[in-house]
């Protein structure tokens, strides 16, 4: 028998409005995200990829269809319980990483801590744990201003991990960083999924960073296809 | 449903220190009006409390609500001296002090041009003893049946040729100023004090204007008060010494906190608005910081509280500060016109921790009504939208 997929969407359709127009931004959309994948999205700007990682991310809700992520079917979860499992099941890395610009970087990545009953002894150790993964244990008390940006996005990965959630969505992580952040947050985040076997989707319009994924989706208009030409390019199932 | 961290609310302050000492310094004039009247009241009210002793029984004619429009003709005064509720003196004579109280119009010091009434008390043999909050601070008493008086060391300060020696024309005669006294923060610090018959000589009076009497045991006052009011012969009403001077403080506590009240709640609405000025935009400042803790797993009702306790801590800066500066307040003696007397009246403004908490509930109301509706978009924001504008 095989593994239940870490993600599914069934005919997922999503629009928004714009004024009285009602602009279609995925159209049908159905494929399988396995666990343990990392999975670059790529597409023109528009084409409703961050649209698509909000939907698997919980943060938004499609018009239509199913998604389904980690067994939970996020489409029939009300808002309060959706902010409860995003706390549990996904982890967040944005393009400019959206550290609390008041927190210190152990202060920022023990933030979702604050959603669980863990006790402080135990978040400590938690938080240091993570920041010494991403290289970062001597950074601690230092505020975002005094860091980097590779460094900033650092804390941002050890805050994406630091519940130890089996998703980590990705929008444009290195797509503020210079060559040499950009290549050490790809790297680190190909070690989270080769070594902590997380589930990665990273929406990017950068191909290198694309080809540090396993495999690559590309979506247009609202349609997901392959392009042969894609080391490992991903087969969409039936599109709507 | 957990909170965000009380740093972020905290560090967020301190981060826009201008707008925050801005906004905190609206709500602290607005607490210091607001505890500076309730001080007042306050002191109105202690000053008039302290000048009775729980002991001692006022009796003035019935309906005439103060000494000076009072009359009780001797007749009566010696039917309530031999009540058996009042106690007794050396001798067996009642201790009983049969008061005169006139107003009479004094120069303010350094305004000769400006006169104020000042109530001047004729006071009988036994009137200072009981009164133990009164003592003499220089000189001596006035001798009974002389022209000798005694100053409240207010009207010393306050009134030209009050000073020790010097004397006071009043009742078409001179009156020598033999001795100062303090009478501990009471009503009477703002009284001239003589003999009650040579008053009642010199202001041509018939009857006394009070008889303040001793009870031999507090818990006798209701005996006494069913024994005067169901003799027919008397036309007199008695109450509690202190309820008596707190009752000549009413229509001036109601017109200070009335006036205070209206001002403080017109002036709050300034500093709510300025409050909501700077909570809404502290939310449009922070919108990616918001929808970046909505997507980490924070509800709602988290981002709203954290709003609404940054609008909440603006207000307790300003309470502190306000109450800070109205508590310097204290060192400050207000002096004017008792409506009920019409006399003049010094007292000061006084803290107390009721009007602590008061200031605290009133200055968090404000906070509260500046920072709901920010808050509240904080917390109705969509998480995509939010993010986008990051």
């Amino acid at each position: 028998m095989s593994e239940a997929p870490a993600v599914r969407l069934v005919e997922v359709h999503k629009a928004y409005r714009r004024g009285a127009q009602r602009v279609p931004v995925l159209a049908g959309i159905t494929f399988d995200i396995a666990a343990g994948e990392f999975l670059a999205l790529m597409g023109p700007s528009g084409s409703g990829k961050s649209t698509l990682l909000n939907l698997i991310a919980g943060i938004d809700q499609a018009d239509s269809g199913d998604v389904i992520v980690a067994g939970e079917n996020l489409a029939r979860l009300p808002e309060r319980l959706l902010a409860d499992w995003r706390a549990t099941h996904v982890g967040f890395i944005f393009q400019f990483y959206n550290l609390m610009p008041v927190l210190t970087a152990y202060e920022n990545v023990q933030l979702p801590l604050l959603l669980t009953d863990l006790p402080r002894r135990e978040r400590r150790a938690h938080v240091e744990h993570a920041l010494s993964l991403v290289g970062l244990a001597d950074r601690m008390s230092h505020y975002p201003n005094e860091l980097s940006g590779g460094q900033q996005q650092r804390v941002a990965i050890a805050r994406a991990l630091i519940t130890d959630p089996p998703l980590i969505v990705a929008d444009e992580p290195t797509g503020d960083l210079d060559r040499e952040s950009a290549a050490d947050v790809l790297h680190m985040m190909q070690a989270l999924n080769r070594e902590l076997g997380k589930t990665i989707i990273m929406v990017t319009h950068d191909q290198r960073a694309a080809d540090h994924a396993h495999s690559i989706m590309r979506l247009d208009k609202g349609v997901l296809w392959s392009n042969p030409d894609d080391a490992a390019a991903v087969q969409p199932a039936g599109q709507g | 449903m957990r909170a965000v961290p009380l740093a972020y609310s905290l560090r967020n302050l301190w981060t826009r220190r201008l707008t925050t000492v801005l906004t905190a310094g609206g709500m602290a004039l607005v607490v210091f009006v607001f505890a500076a009247v309730l001080m007042l009241d306050q002191g109105l009210k202690d000053t008039l409390v302290a000048t009775g002793a729980v002991d001692n029984a006022v009796l003035i004619r019935r309906g005439s609500g103060t000494e000076i429009q009072s009359g009780i003709e001797r007749a009566q005064i010696g039917i309530v001296e031999a009540q058996p509720q009042v106690a007794l003196g050396a001798g067996g004579t009642a201790l009983a002090s049969r008061e005169v109280v006139v107003l009479i119009g004094l120069a303010k010091r350094g305004a000769p041009d400006s006169v104020a009434n000042v109530v001047v008390r004729g006071v009988g043999a036994v009137g200072l003893s009981l009164r133990p909050q009164l003592r003499i601070t220089e000189g001596r008493e006035f001798r009974p049946g002389s022209d000798e008086i005694i100053v409240a060391h207010n009207i010393r300060r306050r009134f030209e040729g009050a000073d020790l020696g010097q004397t006071l024309s009043f009742g078409g005669r001179s009156w020598r100023i033999v001795g100062l006294f303090d009478a501990g923060g009471s009503g009477f610090d703002s009284e001239v004090w003589g003999d009650a018959d040579q008053f009642m000589q010199a202001f041509r009076r018939n009857g006394y204007s009070a008889l303040v009497v001793k009870l031999n045991d507090p818990e006798a006052f209701d005996a006494f008060l069913l024994g005067i009011e169901s003799d027919p012969r008397l036309t007199v009403e008695a109450k509690r010494e202190p309820v008596f001077y707190a009752d000549q403080s009413q229509a001036m506590s109601t017109f200070l906190t009335v006036l205070g009240l209206a001002l403080s709640i017109i002036f709050s609405v300034g500093a709510v608005i300025g409050a909501m000025i700077t909570m809404y935009a502290a939310v449009a400042a922070r919108v990616g910081e918001i929808g970046t803790l909505r997507a980490l797993g924070f509800r709602a009702g988290g981002v709203l509280l954290a709003f609404l306790l940054e609008s909440l801590l603006l207000s307790l800066v300003g309470a502190a500060v306000g109450l800070a500066a109205a508590s310097l307040l204290q060192t400050y003696t207000v002096s004017t016109m008792n409506f009920q007397s019409f006399s003049e009246l010094a007292f000061g403004f006084r803290l107390t921790t009721a009007i602590v908490l008061k200031t605290l509930a009133f200055s968090l109301v404000m906070g509260l009504a500046g920072g709901l509706l920010p808050a509240l978009r904080a917390a109705r924001m969509n998480i995509v939208e939010a993010l986008r504008a990051a």
